[in-house]
């Protein structure tokens, strides 16, 4: 078995049994249901605006190459530079390249999962950069070094004790369980980096290909001064974020609030259109735009899946999965949890290692259905197991699947099954859920029912026969 | 440093060439919405805004509530002036940033604070030290009760986030519906040369990071007060 699939074995078996935890994190979502809820109601039709939202996503993956090159066209007049790195590691040497070629020493960030999923931080670290997360949630599990917990909501597997515990360890602050004194000694320690760091980096939200701009949705500010104050601005920027026109924000951006965070907006929507321009007295002097592909064309390749590639990252699919609210975002073990993380990562790192998070799913729909822009979530988790099956085929699961369908054509041998189960059915009662049960991976946690004395068969045989 | 465009895009052709993708399933037919693409179409799926002025008023004000945005309607800009005197004084304020704006040089006309101006450049010590920084803006959206800045209109970058307390002075004539007609002035305006920073302000600073609760001023202001004259 693979460590991958092992880890998730044992990390959601963890989890799951910490009802303390599962509480927290039901109690932590409630509050967006509602918000979420009566946002969706406020528009005059969600589901059009669903509709559309996918229409515009298709257009502009179905075309990518053509938007990429106008988006990059335009903000390259505009004096930003376009790097394409088809990799993580070619994205992180040209970013190392760009700090050290500038004399940069501090860096500060505004939340990328981009970022998480190209490891820059380590890199620039073991580098000698001083690197600090400006997102309050995304600096706390930095300082806790660990990986955010949600794609949106970083932190929110932490009590505020854990979080003034962290700050008094680590800041020397005082302890306090009050979440707006917690957020207060985070505003005042970045407030001195944003005027110190040299280089700012940012992730990006949508790139509009008609105006070559670059646009970043954040409600804390920290993304707007990372790219206001530092003299270089580096954006991450996946390949498949760019949208035809300027205009399809007026529809992107609520929706975005509304799926991601139960907002009508979230607080600043930036669009960036180069670095400082001549006449303007402020802004960074260097803009750096890394277009990341990282097997992103990989799952373009795939017609089937390549709706896939419309996610804007709202988190909706995780915050609905029954799977992500017990196993928690960390037992995914990759950057991109929960359904949409299910669906993407066997494409982004390997089936072979990734397969098994098809399996992390009841295949219940509420993804597909919380989806802003429509993605056909949950078949394609079916998907990625039939691909799964087909790569590397198990033969245990083939002989008996074989078995089953040979038995379900044949009656007889379905009747003879049947008489076989009633006499070894007692027998297995015995052993029920141990290692010497044959079925223990179903009946360690389930029961498995009891066959009648008679099937259906035999009774209708027996009563209504003789009737016409 | 070459970075890998010419086999990205290759790759992306390959993958587009060889595999065409169907159409998503869509319950209404806006195949030719999204083709027409000017933004009208999406007006039919978001939230409702009134016809008239005062209806688009009345919904940002209501808004407005909802974001704890400050929300003042004034008659004039004497009363205008009133009203940031006496938040200047209740709020104790030293000193404020501003930017020379036609409407942001009348609110600020005999104020007696020092006053660090950004739109020539500025030292960011000496902007951070201000308790607010005052601006203009480019439209007042009423569908979502958001502001529409710029560099222009906001005196760069800095000076809408880095000061604790944001002030906007707007015009009725600048209150427009929704996020559609708020794009559509800035393309009318600026045609092909956009400024490098245009940002939709949609109520202060907020964080929800620690237990989902709600604490305004994470990174940027605290307070955002909003002076419609008349």
């Amino acid at each position: 078995m693979a460590t991958q699939s092992a880890d998730f074995q044992t990390l959601s078996r963890r989890y799951t049994a910490d009802k303390g935890f599962r509480a927290f994190i039901q109690k932590g979502m409630s509050g967006y249901y509602k918000k979420r809820d009566l946002n969706k109601a406020n528009f005059q039709d969600w589901q059009g605006a669903r509709d559309l939202a996918a229409e515009i996503k298709y257009e502009a993956i179905n075309h990518l190459d053509k938007y990429l090159l106008e988006f990059e066209e335009k903000i390259t007049a505009r004096g930003a530079k376009v790097f394409w790195a088809q990799n993580a590691e070619a994205a992180r040497d040209y970013i190392l390249k760009v700090a050290r070629e500038n004399n940069v020493q501090t860096i500060i960030k505004s939340k990328t999962m981009t970022s998480e999923e190209i490891h820059l931080n380590d890199a620039l670290e073991e580098r000698g950069f001083g690197v600090f997360e400006s997102d309050l949630g995304e600096y706390i599990v930095q300082l806790r070094k660990e990986a955010p917990f949600h794609l949106v909501f970083p932190a929110m597997h932490l009590t505020r004790g854990q979080i003034s515990d962290l700050f008094q360890k680590e800041l020397g602050s005082e302890a306090t369980d009050e979440p707006e004194k917690l957020t207060m000694i985070a505003r005042d320690v970045m407030r001195r980096k944003y005027c110190e760091a040299d280089m700012g980096i940012s992730g990006t939200n949508f790139a509009v290909a008609e105006t070559g701009m670059i646009s970043i949705t954040e409600n804390e500010g920290n993304a707007r001064l990372t790219t206001s104050l530092p003299k270089i601005h580096v954006a991450l920027l996946g390949i498949e974020k760019v949208l035809p026109k300027l205009e399809d924000l007026s529809l992107f951006l609520p929706m975005l609030a509304t799926a991601g965070a139960g907002q009508t907006m979230t607080c600043y929507n930036t669009m960036y259109a180069g670095p400082r321009q001549p006449g303007e007295p402020d802004g960074p002097e260097q803009l750096h735009i890394v277009l990341l592909d990282n097997r992103r064309t990989e799952l373009l390749a795939d017609a089937e899946q390549r709706d896939s590639l419309g996610c804007i990252r709202c988190g909706a699919c995780l915050n609905v999965c029954p799977i992500f609210k017990n196993v928690g975002g960390y037992s995914y073990g990759t950057t991109y949890g929960g359904p949409i993380g299910s669906v993407i990562t066997p494409h982004l790192r390997g089936l072979k290692d990734w397969k098994h998070l098809s399996a992390a799913s009841s295949l219940c729909g509420a993804c597909t259905e919380a989806c802003p822009v429509k993605i056909d979530l949950h078949h394609h988790l079916l998907q990625n197991r039939r691909n799964g099956a087909k790569s590397s085929p198990n033969p245990l699961e083939k002989i008996s699947f074989g078995g089953f369908s040979l038995m379900m054509g044949h009656p007889a041998l379905y009747r003879l099954a049947v008489i076989f189960g009633r006499i070894f059915q007692p027998l297995q009662s015995v052993v029920n859920g141990t290692i010497l049960d044959p079925l223990r991976a179903w009946t360690g946690s389930r029961k498995f029912p009891t066959l009648a004395p008679q099937s259906f068969h035999q009774q209708w045989k027996k009563d209504r026969g003789g009737k016409k | 440093m070459t970075g890998g465009r010419a086999i990205i895009l290759g790759r992306i052709r390959e993958a587009l060439r060889n595999n065409p993708a169907p159409r998503p399933h869509t319950s209404h037919s806006q195949s030719e919405a999204a083709a027409d693409h000017n933004g009208h179409a999406q007006r039919e799926w978001l939230p409702k805004v009134g016809e008239t002025l005062p209806e688009r008023i009345e919904l940002f004000a209501k808004i407005s509530v909802g974001l704890t945005t400050e929300f003042h309607q004034v008659p004039t800009i004497t009363a205008a002036r009133d009203l940031l005197t006496k938040i200047a004084a209740e709020s104790g304020w030293k000193k404020i940033g501003s930017h020379s704006h036609h409407d942001v040089d009348a609110l600020l006309e005999g104020i007696e604070l020092p006053i660090v101006r950004t739109e020539k450049g500025y030292a960011i010590d000496d902007l951070e030290s201000c308790e607010a920084g005052v601006t203009g803006c480019e439209v007042l959206v009423a569908q979502t009760g958001g502001i529409m800045v710029s560099v222009e209109s906001a005196g760069g970058r800095a000076l809408s986030v880095l000061p604790p307390h944001h002030v906007v002075i707007a015009r009725t004539s600048q209150m427009v519906p929704d996020l559609t007609a708020a794009f559509a002035h800035a393309k009318k305006k600026y045609g092909k040369q956009f400024p490098s920073f245009l940002s939709f302000i949609t109520g202060p600073s907020r964080t929800g990071d620690i237990e989902r609760i709600l604490v305004l001023g994470a990174h940027g202001p605290k307070r955002l007060t909003v002076i419609l004259l008349d």
